[in-house]
């Protein structure tokens, strides 16, 4: 047997992931940089990665998470080199809060309940703004995302404790935007 | 006993994000439909090569104007200082010719002043030289 085959084989199994998980990828770097093309350049990196690392990839977690494993990874040295923080500022093209909050599905829901909707997901970006990046990110995963505890422990890197502490902290974060007392 | 506390912990923040009171679970539904809908909208967007090609370079292209902007900002600071010194140090220049000018001029005064002096001290002395002749004579002859 050939070798080209078992690549293409490969290169064929490496596609399906792409267009698997493309949209959860850059999904949850939009949600974590709320910059539209940072998010698409993160993700494109982070295939790029992932497909030269492809053929390491043992299996021993879903593609899903270890996908998730290289966005944070690079989402994190994309804002911890500080070398080129000035340059990364004055590019930025992060949305603000308000901005983000725009976005609701239309659906059937009434004006008022429209507008309800919008309040309540302003109050939960000023929330995750004020969260550090682990939480942020656990944070994401868990209510963006939907992954398990056991997922976000694999793809952070975390302990499942850790992952509840910073969920925890998270979750009373939003509780006091939403003005609710614990 | 301290692992048993933080064991006790953790089931307490499992069982917290188990049960979320109506109003934060529905505002977390309501961010996780706006993230999504954000996002299918980002992904879906028409997008032409030629539109990420001139994005790509007018940022390129503001971050070197910017650049360009701090460095001839850098470069005209450093000449107007240099200037600015100049211009100092050809003031404090012209000042301290002045002063010396004056200087001259009130020295050149001084000095006339005291030849005008001499001249009247001198003229002043010549009548005083009948001054025997005067001292010869009586009272009454002057009466």
């Amino acid at each position: 047997m050939t070798k080209a085959p078992a690549d293409e084989i490969a290169a064929q199994d490496f596609a399906t992931v792409v267009a698997r998980h493309r949209a959860q990828i850059f999904r949850f770097l939009l949600a974590s940089t709320r910059d539209v093309d940072l998010a698409e350049t993160l993700t494109q990196d982070c295939f790029l990665k992932a497909h030269r690392n492809w053929s390491n990839f043992r299996g021993d977690s879903t593609a899903m998470t270890w996908l998730m494993r290289i966005a944070i990874n690079l989402q994190k040295d994309q804002w911890r080199n500080r070398r080129l923080q000035f340059w990364r500022q004055t590019r930025t093209n992060s949305v603000d809060v308000d901005e983000a909050s725009d976005w609701l599905p239309s659906g059937e829901r009434t004006a008022e309940q429209q507008m309800l909707a919008r309040e309540q997901v302003g109050h939960v970006w000023r929330a995750v703004e004020t969260l550090s990046e682990r939480q942020r990110t656990v944070f994401l995963l868990r209510f963006v995302e939907d992954l398990e505890l056991k997922e976000i422990a694999e793809a952070t890197g975390l302990s499942e404790g850790t992952v509840k502490a910073h969920l925890s902290r998270a979750l009373g974060r939003v509780r006091t935007e939403l003005g609710e007392k614990k | 006993m301290k692992r048993n506390d933080e064991v006790a912990g953790l089931t307490d923040q499992h069982d917290e994000l188990e049960k979320l009171d109506p109003k934060v679970e529905e505002a977390l539904n309501n961010f996780k439909r706006s993230v999504h809908t954000w996002s299918e909208a980002m992904v879906s967007r028409p997008r032409s090569a030629h539109e990420l090609v001139v994005k790509k370079v007018w940022k390129l292209a503001a971050g070197w104007a910017l650049g360009g902007v701090l460095i001839a900002g850098a470069v005209s600071g450093g000449v107007f200082q240099q200037h600015h010194q100049q211009e100092l140090a050809r003031i404090a220049a012209a000042r301290e010719a002045e002063h010396q000018r004056q200087l001259a001029a009130e020295r050149a005064l001084e000095e006339e002043e005291l030849l005008a002096r001499v001249d009247s001290d001198i003229s002043r002395q010549v009548p005083r030289a009948m001054e025997p002749l005067a001292s010869l004579m009586t009272d009454d002859e002057i009466q």
